[in-house]
Formats: structure tokens, C-alpha cells, sequence
């Protein structure tokens, strides 16, 4: 019995081997790596002179960290709340549907979130060039003129999240059409033999019972979008960065086009931070989610 | 599919309404795929006088135009290499933990499956300065290697690979014992065939994940060679200047394979999504 146990615990270690080795290797070593540079004023590649707290109080007085701050904030703002409720909005309306017509009318939703982004990139542009896009005919029909939506600082942001909702909405409308599923039927008979209306099924047992599976989709998207990228980058590109930089974009600059290292793993320690607090909510509710 | 329908069956008019109108919203939420499908099939100085539904003229020149003046074909073969790589590391380390921290008792067990629950927070997209850092100091820059290697961090795979072999019977595990299968066996013979369907609806997912990558593979390969096809198709840009239907049809044709993977194996990839984010669907 002894012989077995000694073999269970080599085989275990065999096991988790290459799991520990590409975790301790590109991931607690690029850590702790990031924490260290951030103390130091490095280049991109190369050592870097130990400079303190230098790059912390450089963060806290820099207008552009503040400023990818609020846009990243504004981008989250505009597409976490009205992307769940848009998920489930179409949730509802699929899950009336039956059989084939249920399948096909899922998929034409579901597709975008298969997509690569440079591709969404690639197909809202087209839709939304100034001079041949499909969408210029509704704009110009509400404010009167075409608009060059990348280009005009108002409008690129609601622009971004609104194909950034189209594009990862998939993900919710599935995790919504679980959680209808999940919802058990003798409810609604129940409820239909005491004579509920429609209405009233959906405001008494479904979207009370759609509660836990709402709360996890707006964690699960409010941790995606904190780290937007391409999406801003791809539209951006070529034109004024700075008035909607985000913060992985910043990093971005710092570390690839302005050469700071050092600072760059700064900025890349605070959105580490941000996003580490939010998935600790976010685990505290899957976990109180698993204790019920 | 009847579990889902719903409650009441009642032919009236406000159900008709409402299926109407999500058939709408559902080819209103496709029309972007289907205007830059049909905008690919056009002559490039059609794009902007034809806008009717279907092109007068349906012709393949921007394809054709696209493979010859680009390195498309490259880096399709660069996307295929480094995801199928990645799809099968990624599964099989998470498959060999999941069954470790599951099934066997080691020291260490609680520690690692705490540490990859922790893992699980952590967003990958801070640690690329320090990635490329790594990468370049092995002069891994421009390679598939390169590409691949911190693509390998996910830990939902393992996660769900654990929680699934947690809801297999002890028994299957001590029956096969007591037969004398060694723990290779056990995991490759037994425990595994056992949930292919979660094997298919991982891969199928991480694929998806490794072909769609964008940051990353932006930053590893900068060279035109070794770049993979989602990051290749916004490079020509340039090259191409306005004509929309070139550009559309190198998107229609990096989109194609992931697209069609989803349509191929719709109810795996639903699978993976529900499991990773930890509901039983």
C-alpha cells in the first residue's frame, strides 16, 4: 500500500509538471518581474537604474494616466450595464422560439462573438465610412450630416461600445438562456393555474430568479472591458490616441513607442490591482452563488 | 431543445408579433456579416455606386486580388500552426492537472488549486510588456514559439476539467485500481474517452480563443511573414488603401474558419461557455 501511494504521488507530480512549469514561467515570473521593473526607470529591454517610488508619483500626477483612466471607466460604463441588459432582452425574446427557428435565429445573434476583432474592425469600418457606409443614411437622417465617427472625439466611444456590445454579447445571451432553463417549469404552471398574466410570470418568477445569472454576467464584462484594447487601438490608429486612450493602451504606448519600461510596468502593476479587486468581488459572488 | 419552450402555447396575436420581431432584430444583428460577406463579392469600383441587397455583378476578384497581392496564405498557415499547438498544450496540461488535483492526493494539492483559482483573477493583458521582455531575451521574436508560449495561460481549462472529473463516481477510480490499471491508464483509458464531449467543447473554445488573439500575436510578430492572419488583415490596410472589397474579403476569409467551427459544433462551444463560467447548463 505504501508502494502505491509513494507511485500516486510521483505520477501526481508528473502530472502538474508542465502545468507548474509554464505557470511558474510566464506567469509568477512576469509578476513578480513587473513589480520589480516598476521600481526602476528601464528601457523596453535592457536594466534600468533603481529609481524608488519615482514611477508611483509620476502615475499619480500624470494627466494622460488619468485621463486613460476615465476613458477606460466611461468605455466600462457604456457597455457593461447596457450589454447585459440587451443580452437579456434577446435571451428573452430566443427562448420563445422552438426547434430550427430557435437554432438559426441564436446563431445570426451568437456569430459576432466568434470573430475575430480585426475582422469586426474591418466590417464596421466599412459600415460606418463617412463617405460609402451603410450607417451614414441613419445617422445623416438624425443629425443632419454624415459624421466621421472615428475621428470626432464625441462620438468615438459610444461608437466603440456599441460594436464592442455586438460583439461580445454572445457570451451573456448564453448565460442567460442556461439560467432560463434552469428555471423550473411547475412555476409557471403553478402560476398559470393561479391565473398570473404574462407580465407578471415575467416580473414574479423569471427575471427574479435571472438575479444571480445577471450579477455574474456584469462581473464577467466589467472584468473584460476594464482591460480594452484593440477595439480602441484598430479604430484610433492614425488619428489623436490621446484624446481616448485606455489604459492597456497606455501601457501599450509607454512600453512600444515611448521606450519606458519601467514606467509602462507601472502602469501595468495599477491595472493589475484594479482588475485583481474587481475579480475578488467577483469571486466572492460565484462563491456565494456555490454555497446556496 | 422542448425544454426550452415556452410556458403557454397560445397562437394569439401578440405572439406572432413578438417572433416577427426577433426574427427581425436577429437579421438586423447578422446585416454588418451579411453587407461585408456581399460588399467581398463585388468588383472593388462597384462598392461604392452598387449598394442593392445582392451585387449586380457577384465576381471573386477581390479574393483573388487578396491572395496574390498579400501574404494571406502564410499567415493562414501561421494561424492554423499556432492554434492547433496551442488548442492541444492548452487542453491536455489542463486535462493531465484537472485529473491530478482531482483524483490523486499529493502534497501540494490544496496550495496549486488555490493558486490557479487565483490565477483565474489575474488579467494576462498587464503582463504583456514583460512577456515581450521574455520572449525577446530568448530571441523568440517572430517565431511560432513565441507566438504560442504566453498564449498558455488558461486556467479556466483546468478548472473546468477538475470540477468535471469531481463529479465522476470514486468508484470507477477504485474498481480500475483494484484491476491493477496503472494512473496513466486511468487517466487516458478511463477517465478521459469518458468526457470526451467536454475534451471537444475545450478545444473547440481554445481554439477559437488562440485563432481570434489579437494583442499578443500584434506584438510577437511584427515581421509580415509570421504574422497570424487576424493581425495580417489590418496590416494591408495600407498597402490596399480604400477598396473596401479586398479588405473584406481578407476579413470574410480570416473570419471563415472560426465561424464555420462554431456552426459545425454549435452545442460544444455553448458547452464551454456555460462551464467556464462555472454554471451547469
Amino acid at each position: 500500500m505504501l508502494r502505491n501511494r509513494r507511485n500516486e504521488i510521483l505520477v501526481a507530480y508528473i502530472l502538474v509538471a508542465p502545468f507548474i512549469l509554464i505557470y511558474g514561467w510566464l506567469f509568477i515570473y512576469p509578476t513578480i518581474q513587473m513589480v520589480q521593473m516598476s521600481f526602476t526607470k528601464a528601457p523596453l529591454i535592457g536594466p534600468g537604474e533603481w529609481v524608488g517610488f519615482k514611477n508611483y508619483v509620476r502615475m499619480f500626477k500624470d494627466p494622460t494616466f488619468f485621463k486613460a483612466v476615465l476613458n477606460t471607466a466611461y468605455f466600462v460604463a457604456l457597455t457593461v450595464v447596457p450589454g447585459t441588459l440587451v443580452a437579456l432582452g434577446i435571451a428573452l425574446m430566443v427562448r420563445r422560439l422552438n426547434g430550427w427557428m430557435q437554432s438559426v435565429v441564436l446563431a445570426l445573434f451568437f456569430l459576432p462573438y466568434v470573430l475575430p476583432i480585426s475582422v469586426v474592425y474591418v466590417i464596421w469600418d466599412w459600415l460606418t465610412n463617412k463617405q460609402f457606409g451603410m450607417l451614414q443614411g441613419p445617422i445623416s437622417f438624425f443629425v443632419g450630416e454624415p459624421v466621421n465617427i472615428w475621428r470626432t472625439i464625441p462620438w468615438f466611444m459610444p461608437g466603440a461600445a456599441i460594436i464592442t456590445i455586438w460583439w461580445t454579447n454572445g457570451f451573456s445571451i448564453l448565460l442567460f438562456l442556461a439560467g432560463l432553463r434552469n428555471i423550473p417549469q411547475e412555476l409557471y404552471e403553478a402560476a398559470a393555474l393561479d391565473g398570473a398574466t404574462r407580465r407578471q410570470m415575467l416580473t414574479r418568477i423569471t427575471l427574479p430568479l435571472l438575479w444571480p445569472i445577471t450579477v455574474l454576467c456584469l462581473t464577467i464584462q466589467l472584468i473584460l472591458q476594464m482591460k480594452i484594447f484593440d477595439q480602441v487601438y484598430l479604430f484610433a490608429v492614425g488619428g489623436r490616441t490621446q484624446a481616448t486612450m485606455v489604459m492597456v493602451q497606455y501601457i501599450y504606448e509607454q512600453a512600444f513607442q515611448k521606450n519606458s519600461g519601467g514606467y509602462a510596468a507601472t502602469l501595468a502593476v495599477a491595472l493589475f490591482v484594479v482588475v485583481l479587486v474587481f475579480s475578488i468581488l467577483q469571486f466572492q459572488i460565484l462563491r456565494i452563488r456555490g454555497q446556496r | 431543445m422542448s425544454v426550452l419552450s415556452p410556458p403557454r402555447r397560445r397562437l394569439d396575436i401578440a405572439a406572432i408579433l413578438l417572433t416577427t420581431l426577433t426574427v427581425l432584430c436577429a437579421l438586423l444583428w447578422f446585416f454588418p456579416i451579411y453587407w461585408a460577406i456581399i460588399t467581398s463579392l463585388r468588383f472593388d469600383q462597384e462598392t461604392v455606386t452598387d449598394f442593392a441587397l445582392f451585387p449586380k455583378n457577384p465576381t471573386l476578384s477581390a479574393y483573388i486580388f487578396t491572395i496574390e497581392n498579400s501574404n494571406l496564405l502564410r499567415w493562414y498557415l501561421n494561424s492554423t500552426i499556432t492554434s492547433v499547438t496551442i488548442t492541444i498544450i492548452t487542453v491536455g496540461v489542463a486535462a493531465c492537472t484537472g485529473y491530478a488535483i482531482s483524483q490523486l492526493t499529493f502534497p501540494g494539492r490544496k496550495f496549486l488549486w488555490w493558486t490557479i483559482l487565483a490565477s483565474f483573477m489575474v488579467p494576462v493583458s498587464a503582463l504583456i510588456v514583460n512577456h515581450f521582455i521574455i520572449i525577446a531575451g530568448l530571441g523568440l521574436l517572430n517565431s511560432y514559439m513565441g507566438i504560442i508560449l504566453p498564449m498558455l495561460l488558461h486556467p479556466v481549462t483546468v478548472i473546468v476539467y477538475k470540477q468535471f472529473f469531481d463529479g465522476l463516481p470514486r468508484e470507477f477510480r477504485e474498481a480500475a485500481v483494484m484491476d491493477g490499471a496503472t494512473e496513466f491508464q486511468l487517466l487516458f483509458r478511463i477517465f478521459l474517452p469518458m468526457n470526451w464531449g467536454v475534451t471537444t467543447a475545450l478545444a473547440i473554445i481554445t481554439f477559437i480563443g488562440a485563432w481570434n488573439a489579437f494583442l499578443w500575436p500584434f506584438l510577437a510578430a511584427q515581421d509580415e511573414t509570421m504574422m497570424t492572419v487576424t493581425v495580417g488583415i489590418t496590416a494591408v490596410q495600407d498597402a490596399f488603401g480604400v477598396a473596401y472589397a479586398r479588405l473584406l474579403s481578407g476579413a470574410v476569409l480570416a473570419g471563415f474558419p472560426v465561424a464555420l467551427a462554431y456552426l459545425l459544433f454549435q452545442r460544444r462551444v455553448t458547452q464551454a461557455i456555460t462551464l467556464s463560467a462555472g454554471i451547469k447548463g
